[in-house]
């Protein structure tokens, strides 16, 4: 046991004898923080973490006005927005919350992808960041239904037949996830499930697996900054770096305050299951790049449905990534990787270019 | 001696490995199986319906013109081609399950989500679709319209 700390008060010491926190403030005492010209990468883990605890407590608040059913679903988040003081807010908070934090959390997956941060022994650390990412993309896939407007029915009616091309378990995989044949109030309760309870559990288990390999392994200095014999410099997490930190969480507040009075979310019309799919109908912008995709896709590839290829494209993408730290064996041996490089490059500008075209094109073309 | 209880002691030892495993193994199955079979939604029953008469008017259709119908509990679209003909599809696009839309401008039928486009006939004519719609039978009995599965 460390030796108590005098400058302290009894309050702490009695604490200190229960749970040890001088051998807690030790360990956070000796965490630093490399510093080096690659540093700024660094706040984006944090930024993206800031970020999903705006969604935590919005979304707790939006839980006491919200009723899960197709009747009523509609009615309770216009009631939210309308009548209930600050409802506007709390919901459009949640909203560019949610979509700001999915792209911090793209950028901190390609700043360690190109930083090559996930080479030996930080392999996990990796493999339970895209696990994050998917989980973070599921979250905002269920969480668009529950408004039950006219966008949202039709996104998760495209979404979920996604999963029905699936060979051979698809037609099973689009029942469960529709909780039945065709998109319905079965279907909204069932996301809300997803949403409120099941993915905030799975993000609590990985996040702590993230955050403590974090702890473990400390920052990744790049490889080249490495060479150059260790980082000359660094600087102490407690307080330093935290207060950086904190600096950026502050600016991330005043921007989401920002887009939320002057933007706020949207509610459009309430789904109706016999109307056409309306004009212009996109996916939250972050599915764009694969929406815009399948869009361009012929009827027909070498004999096999587009849409397949398609999507077991974006399968086979998506196993690619999370295998990254495996199949990059140069990385792994310490030595320079330039196709993963070039390969992580060219995903960016895919993913740039055709969420630029999405966006730029004329509806009804 | 030694040997012999050594040996009596590891056969025991797997036994006792063997039967925690078939044990556990057999609790988490019978806990795992009502889960999954709860999470697959019981099967809805399937509408029967093989015909059905639509709220509108023969009349009320202009030339050029289509409009959404529940068959069931699916869309369909009603259209009338230029040349006055009324005729009947699935409105459940090919694709990826969009519901279509007739548009005047092009005059034939159009899905907005992926820019699938069918001729009036329901023929997959440009975009991803891959299949046809299937097309449905109209028959018009004096001020009704009624439409009916094909054979």
């Amino acid at each position: 046991m460390a030796t108590p700390d005098r400058r302290q008060g009894g309050v702490w010491q009695w604490l200190d004898e229960r749970i040890g926190l001088a051998d807690l403030a030790k360990l956070a005492r000796k965490k630093e923080v490399p510093v080096h010209r690659h540093t700024i990468w660094y706040y984006l883990g944090g930024m993206t973490l800031f970020l999903f605890m705006v969604q935590v407590t919005t979304g707790i608040l939006l839980l006491l006005y919200y009723r899960p059913s197709a009747e009523e679903a509609y009615e309770s988040v216009q009631f939210l927005m309308a009548e209930v003081q600050f409802g506007w807010l709390i919901r459009s908070i949640h909203s560019w919350a949610a979509n700001l934090m999915v792209f911090t959390l793209f950028v901190h997956l390609f700043s360690v992808w190109l930083l090559k941060a996930y080479r030996p022994p930080r392999e996990l650390t990796w493999l339970s960041g895209i696990g994050l990412m998917g989980i973070a993309m599921a979250f905002g896939f269920t969480g668009y239904l529950l408004p039950w407007n006219e966008l949202a029915f039709f996104a998760t009616k495209v979404g979920t037949e996604i999963t029905g091309v699936i060979p051979v378990i698809g037609s099973f995989l689009l029942r469960v996830s529709r909780g039945g044949d065709e998109v319905t109030g079965a279907t909204l309760t069932r996301f809300y499930g997803i949403h409120v309870a099941v993915l905030p559990l799975l993000t609590t288990l990985l996040l702590g697996l993230h955050l403590f390999l974090v702890q473990k392994h400390g920052m990744s200095v790049p490889r080249g900054i490495e060479r150059q014999g260790n980082p000359k410099r660094v600087m102490p997490f407690l307080p330093n770096f935290l207060l950086r930190d904190m600096v950026g969480w502050l600016a991330a507040l005043a921007i989401l305050a920002a887009l939320a009075a002057y933007f706020p979310a949207e509610l459009g019309a309430k789904a109706d299951p016999f109307a056409p799919a309306p004009v212009g109908i996109k996916p939250e912008w972050y599915f764009m790049f694969m929406f815009k995709t399948l869009k361009y896709l012929p009827a027909h590839i070498l004999g096999i449905e587009g849409e397949v290829v398609g999507i077991v494209g974006f399968g086979l993408g998506g196993l690619f990534l999370l295998l990254i730290p495996l199949l990059d064996r140069k990385t792994a041996r310490g030595e320079r990787s330039g196709l993963f490089t070039m390969i992580g490059i060219m995903v960016i500008v895919y993913m740039i270019v055709l969420t630029y075209l999405g966006y730029t094109e004329v509806a009804t073309q | 001696m030694a040997e012999e209880v050594l040996g009596r002691d590891t056969t025991r030892r797997k036994f006792i490995n063997w039967f925690l495993a078939t044990s556990g193994g057999a609790f988490l199955l019978s806990v795992l199986y009502p889960i999954a079979r709860y999470l697959i939604p019981p099967p809805a029953g399937e509408s029967a319906a093989a015909s059905v008469t639509l709220p509108v008017k023969p009349a009320d259709v202009k030339p050029n013109s289509g409009q959404i119908f529940k068959f069931g509990s699916r869309p369909g679209i009603l259209i009338r081609t230029p040349a006055g003909e009324l005729r009947a599809f699935s409105a459940v696009c090919t694709h990826l399950n969009c519901t279509v839309q007739f548009r005047s401008d092009l005059s034939h039928i159009w899905c907005a989500c992926h820019n699938g486009h069918f001729d009036l006939k329901g023929q997959n004519i440009a975009g991803p679709p891959p299949r046809p719609l299937d097309q449905y039978v109209v028959n018009v009995r004096g001020d009704q319209i009624v439409i009916s599965k094909g054979a």
